[in-house]
């Protein structure tokens, strides 16, 4: 890979280095200015394992979580990233089943608008939905995850630590496993991924596999083995419930048989080969415990923490226009 | 009541183009070429402007007249996909009714009762109502069992049967054609082959029952080799496209905007190019719009929620000679597409200029230039997704039966 002949975010100019309005997806987005928010993220690493000053930047800013599909982690991650700023956090979950179409989508968008929000995050179980509402509100919106599309801040908190583990991205042999069809996670981290210069492949059976996926610039396998063949890091994709029945893989014990990560796949890549998972895990089917927990190369918690920071230095970046940071208004 | 319509340049798609005038008595045509003003006609000058015999726009899914009058429509095949459905002679006639005075509808009646694909509607009955053909409706006949006694009924009625062709199994519940372009945005799509499977089990079926099949809408490279194969072979097939599978590829879908969400989907680029030349060889025998306006309640949605179509009545005449200057196709051509061959396929008379036809006029002017508005559209809804096209062929004036309309 020839090196990135990016210019250093560090030479730009305040707000100049980050141009962007929202944070939809990671598609648009230029190489320096995903380096530029992996950057701000290290701050938030260092100052949530200490713990020791709290900071209040995000004072008086209301952040509204808005999920439409079911969300745990995803969801208290941002929530917890808000108030570690000092932001005022309002979570709205809408229960999937109650909200089929998108009229409400849109009401919903210009309901928030007309309360003031100063941030506002967004999961939706459709493709594009969190662009139809960017368009529509006065305030930074957060990609929290759009059906099959993108979820940015998953990309970043991956790339975040693989650059921490690993040192660098460009050149790393990134393999991405699992239901790749289907995947947000994938998407983004594919995109993220190829921008800094890794070399990615992408593994799943052709039922889970995008037609004209080479068209992001990532090397398709269906043969797990043969994929990770000096793989530095190994990422680890979910398998939903109502994908493991028959319709797309014929049951979960053959899925294992052919893609789950064992100790002894795992060998045949890089002897200090990272281990990835964007949660929550399946233990047993895409992964078995023994790697999952594996010292030194499961970096899945790890993930988790860097989710935080990640969503932090996101948070700051988007709002800092509308709170007149320097340079920045 | 005689008009004469003189210095006006004629496109009539059975003699070709050429200067002259046009007589209409009452509402048919009663002489074009050189003709004498008689004492008692009404002159009117069409300043050298074009002259053609209106559109027939086969395939419509509302009756939309305002639309229609400014893009030079004097004639729709209506879907059966309304509500309540067209398969029942009230409804029909009722239907057939709905576009007086200004516009002709001429029903197609659903081909299996509520459009299910399970059971036979009452064709002939509709047929006397006023049904110019069956339909399969927005969808596929998933049933073969069922689609060859659709096409063997219609076979003994005279009827024409117009078939959607996607094929169910790998269509359903998609709103892309897979490749690169649904890949980067994550929508459910399903391969161009889909609908090649359809048209090749649904034209076996028509061959082997002697029916007339007409294909809506062919788009893809592997459904158009069928279709010429099939016509070489003697099959009474025709088929049908809209301005957007010749103009647009799957990369309009790129920014999820549900104005180009159709159905079937955009398709990739070498599909549209070989719609061109599908256009350009006769292979493709019906320009239609696909007339289906959409307010923003059925459009303003995440893409996949969004309902498929656009409102192309008042743009079809201008997009088909924007496809016509890629594809080589001259003005009688065009007007053999727009005009002759759906009215032949309807068993209407009409779509040419020779006497004794229907007086259903179009006079426009080919070279002004426009830009398609969606927000300045006089459709129930400007769901295009040409808004910000610059265009050339402007309709100045529809003439339905003789009576010029104003919109």
């Amino acid at each position: 890979m020839p090196p990135s002949d990016h210019r250093p975010a560090t030479l730009l100019p305040g707000g100049a280095v980050f141009p962007h309005r929202h944070l939809t997806g990671i598609a648009g987005l230029q190489p320096h200015e995903i380096t530029f928010l992996l950057d701000e993220a290290e701050q938030w690493v260092e100052a949530n394992r200490n713990r020791a000053k709290s900071d209040r930047r995000l004072d008086g800013v209301t952040q509204i979580n808005a999920f439409f599909e079911n969300s745990t982690r995803t969801l208290l991650s941002f929530e917890i990233a808000g108030k570690r700023l000092g932001a005022d956090v309002v979570n709205m979950t809408v229960a999937a089943s109650s909200v089929k179409k998108g009229e409400t989508l849109i009401d919903t968008a210009v309901t928030l608008n007309a309360m003031r929000a100063d941030v506002i995050v967004i999961r939706h179980m459709a493709s594009g939905a969190v662009g139809l509402i960017a368009d529509k509100v006065d305030c930074p919106v957060l990609n929290a995850g759009d059906g099959a599309h993108e979820h940015p801040t998953q990309a970043l908190l991956d790339a975040l630590t693989i650059r921490r583990r690993r040192g660098n991205i460009q050149g790393q042999r990134v393999v991405i496993c699992g239901d790749i069809l289907h995947s947000r996670v994938a998407r983004s981290n594919i995109l993220a991924l190829t921008a800094l210069a890794a070399d990615v492949r992408v593994v799943a059976p052709t039922t889970l596999m995008p037609p004209a996926i080479e068209a992001m610039h990532v090397t398709p396998f269906t043969d797990f083995d043969a994929a990770l063949e000096g793989a530095d890091v190994v990422m680890m994709l979910r398998l939903q419930n109502e994908r493991m029945s028959g319709a797309y893989i014929p049951s979960t014990r053959e899925y294992h048989r052919r893609y789950g990560l064992t100790p002894e796949r795992l060998a045949r890549a890089q002897p200090d080969a990272l281990v990835m998972h964007p949660g929550p895990m399946n233990r047993g089917v895409e992964i078995t415990s023994s790697v999952a927990d594996l010292p030194g190369r499961s970096a899945i918690t790890e993930q988790v923490e860097m989710g935080v920071a990640v969503r932090m230095a996101c948070l700051d970046v988007l709002t800092r226009r509308s709170r007149g940071v320097e340079g920045w208004a | 009541m005689k008009t004469l319509y003189r210095n006006a340049r004629l496109v009539c798609p059975a003699t070709g183009e050429r200067d002259g005038s046009l007589l209409v008595e009452g509402d048919r045509i009663a002489a074009t070429g050189v003709v004498e003003a008689p004492a008692d006609a009404a002159i009117v000058d069409c300043r050298g402007k074009w002259l053609a015999p209106a559109i027939v726009d086969l395939g419509v899914f509302a009756v939309d007249k305002a639309a229609c009058i400014a893009g030079g429509i004097a004639r729709v095949g209506l879907m059966p996909d309304q509500s309540p459905i067209l398969d029942d002679p009230g409804i029909v006639q009722r239907a057939a009714a709905s576009g007086k005075p200004e516009l002709w509808v001429h029903p197609i009646a659903a081909a299996t009762r509520e459009l299910k694909g399970i059971d036979l509607a009452e064709m002939a009955i509709n047929a006397e109502a006023g049904a110019r053909g069956v339909a399969t409706g927005r969808g596929w006949i998933a049933d073969s069992g069922v689609m060859a006694r659709v096409l063997g009924y219609a076979r003994d009625l005279g009827l024409a049967v117009i078939a959607h062709a996607e094929d169910s199994g790998l269509a359903a519940n998609t709103v892309a054609t897979a490749g690169e372009t649904a890949t980067r945005l994550g929508l459910p799509a399903a391969p161009a082959v889909a609908e090649a499977l359809a048209i090749a089990r649904d034209l076996m079926l028509a061959e082997q029952s002697g029916a007339r099949i007409h294909f809506r809408q062919v788009t893809t490279a592997a459904g158009f080799d069928l279709i010429r194969r099939a016509k070489a072979r003697g099959i009474a097939v025709t088929c049908g496209i809209t301005p957007a599978h010749l103009l647009l590829s799957d990369k309009a879908v790129s920014d999820f905007r549900t104005f180009t969400r159709l159905s079937p989907p955009l398709r990739d680029e070498s599909d549209r190019v070989a719609a061109l030349t599908a256009l350009a060889d006769g292979t493709i025998n019906v320009l239609c719009s696909g007339h289906d306006p959409r307010g923003p309640e059925e459009k303003r949605l995440p893409f996949v929620d969004a309902a498929p179509g656009m409102s192309g009545a008042e743009t079809l005449l201008a997009l088909s000679l924007t496809a016509a200057r890629s594809a080589d196709l001259s003005l009688a051509q065009v007007f053999d597409r727009l005009s002759r061959q759906p009215a032949k396929l309807m068993g209407l008379d009409c779509g040419t200029l020779e006497a004794g036809m229907a007086a259903d006029l179009v006079l426009f002017d080919a070279n002004s230039p426009w830009q398609i508005v969606a927000d300045a559209m006089v459709a129930r809804a400007g769901n295009t997704p040409f808004d910000g096209l610059p265009v050339e062929g402007r309709v100045l004036q529809t003439i339905k039966g003789g009576v010029r309309l104003t919109a």
